[in-house]
This record gives C-alpha cells, structure tokens and sequence, in this order.
C-alpha cells in the first residue's frame, strides 16, 4: 500500500511518480517520497508516502479537511471540527493557543481582545511587524486564516467585563483564559464557577521569565475546570514573558483544550 | 479557631471574615478566587462573608502575564 497526499493507494511493482501524479495531483512539480525531495521518474516502493504539490497552487478548503482528516484519523477529526473555544486576550498566551488549534482544524474559535498590536508585543505574541497598530483580533484573524483558511473566526473587540462573559462565551465547548491581568483571570475563573457550569476551562497563571521548563503544569482545580502555569512566576521588572515560557504554557493550554474536546480527561457536563 | 486552608490546617486568631483572612495572608482580593466550603464568594461579599471553625477555604490565586 502507499500514502499519496494522504490517500491511500494500492502499490504496483514498477509504478512511477509520474505515473501517480497523473492520478492524484496532474500539475505537480515536485515530488517527494518520505520526506525526501526527488524526481518524478522514480520508481516506488510498497509502503512509501508520497507527496505530489504543485508549487503555488493552494489546496482548497475541502482538501485540509481532507488532510487534516487523514494526518489525525477520521474520527478524531470530526470531533475537532465540530467543537467551538473561545480565547479570552490574544497576547503572548492567546496568540499561540489560537495558531495550535487553527492547525489542527477546529471548527469555530471566538477571538476576544481590545488591544493593538504594539512593537513591545512582538517579543512572544504571533503577530508580524507590519501588523503594528492593527487590532489584534484582526490581525490574528488574518494570520489563522493564512494557516488554516477552513476555521470558522467570531471576533469579540471588546475590553470584557464580568457580565459580558457567560452573554458572549456561555455556549462554547471550552474557554481558553489568556488574559494578562491577573484581575480578569480571577474575575473569568469566578465567572466560570458561578455562572457557566457547563463550559469547560483553561486558565492559566505563571509563566513570566525563563525558569524551569518543568514548573509548567495543567493542575485540576474542580472537574473540566484547569489551570496552567507554575503559579508564581508573575511579569514584573526583571522578569519580562518571553516566548519560550509563555509559548510552554500556551501549548499546555491547547492540549488540555484538545483533550478536553476528545473526552480524554472531564467536561463538566459530564458530571452534572 | 482552626480552619482549613488549601487542604492545610490554619489556626485564625483576630480573623472573623475572608477580607481579613486575604489582609492577614497578605493577598489582593482581586487576583485571587476564594470557594469557601466549595462555593464561590463573590468578590463584594469579603467584607461581611464571616468564617466559623472547621471551614474549608480554597484560595485561588494568579498572577499576572499572559
């Protein structure tokens, strides 16, 4: 059997590239066995993954599904699509956590902040230079749709108050607290707990500097309600957020998003 | 009077209410999520939110960065 762009395909003694690419991909111009850049009148072997691109031609929406589909198993993938999180502050935390979960394929994120994207930002947030001033629900918009254009985007420009939470994000699957105040992500936690007993919850706090990669944990606080970060390490003078950390504990928060969604660990619907 | 704070024994004297129990730990009553015998407390009920002997008290707190 091979793996052509993701399908499956009966292997044939002899069979070329070429001949594959006649089937799967007319207009491919390069040509890759394994993971190994070659050409097309290479003659394959049972087992090979093969992947026929055509250089500048941009698969379409329906083809990254099928891929993704393919890449993380038919099952799992539908899943994924038909879940919604929302992301509250998309900074350094809300940026990474939305780019994971764009590539994986989920079906719809809610995008929430009130802020621009400032020259300070771009030290950990994943944004561009030329994106400076630009709102930051927008110009992530753009970038996420640049990763995965099949993603459904609802953009919330707004400074939240406690009141607006369970109004705007009380029917997603999971809401993802990146908040930089430590204010708001009490003010979202208490939300959470008093007022939205059925979302599940990513929080997150302490992940400033560059200590300890390990410090990093997904604690439980109740179930379906999580909390990332080693607790302590708040940004203050001498301890900035850089990137790495903060890219650690925005990647702890989207597996926990995407094991939540999977059923791997508790929803709270689950237990009420 | 002993209550139990993040599942370890604390002994409050001249501490009748959460408010002073955050004054006493030295914590900021807004960056903090207080469930007092696993119900959340509002942030404006601190003041007069009283404690009794034997209550369980879980402290949330955060710090800032994101």
């Amino acid at each position: 059997m091979l793996s052509v762009n993701e399908h499956s395909c009966p292997y044939r003694d002899g069979q070329t590239l070429i001949e594959l690419a006649k089937k799967f991909q007319p207009d491919a111009d390069i040509f890759i066995i394994n993971g190994f850049p070659t050409s097309a009148d290479v003659t394959v072997k049972d087992g090979d993954t093969i992947s026929l691109i055509c250089r500048g031609k941009q698969p379409t929406k329906a083809e990254i599904d099928s891929l993704l589909s393919a890449r993380h198993t038919p099952g799992i993938q539908k899943v994924i699509k038909q879940s919604t999180i929302a992301i509250l502050g998309l900074g350094g935390l809300g940026s990474a956590v939305a780019g994971a979960m764009a590539k994986i394929g989920i079906g719809k994120m809610l995008l929430s902040d009130y802020d621009v994207v400032e020259p300070s930002n771009l030290n950990r947030q994943h944004y561009f230079v030329d994106q400076i001033g630009m709102p930051k629900t927008r110009a992530l918009h753009d970038n996420l749709l640049r990763m995965n254009p099949s993603v459904s985007l609802e953009l919330v420009e707004k400074q939240l108050v406690a009141d607006d939470l369970p109004v705007y994000f009380g029917k997603v699957d999971v809401l993802i607290e990146c908040f930089d105040d430590p204010a708001m992500k009490a003010v979202a936690l208490r939300s959470i707990l008093g007022t939205m007993k059925k979302v599940a919850y990513v929080g997150s706090s302490g992940m400033a500097g560059f200590g300890s990669n390990n410090t990093i944990r997904t604690q439980t606080i109740h179930p379906g309600i999580y909390l990332v970060g080693d607790g302590v390490s708040g940004a203050q003078p001498g301890q900035g957020l850089m990137a790495p950390r903060v890219g650690i504990a925005a990647h702890h928060q989207a597996n926990q998003t995407l094991r939540i969604i999977l059923g791997e660990v508790e929803r709270r619907a689950d237990i009420e | 009077m002993n209550i139990t704070l993040n599942g370890n024994t604390k002994t409050c004297d001249n501490i009748s209410s959460v408010a002073e129990l955050l004054s006493d730990l030295t914590l900021n009553p807004e960056t903090v999520v207080i469930e007092l015998n696993t119900k959340i407390i509002p942030q404006d009920e601190y003041n007069e939110q009283k404690l009794n002997d034997a209550d369980r008290v879980e402290i949330i707190r955060f710090v800032g960065g994101g």
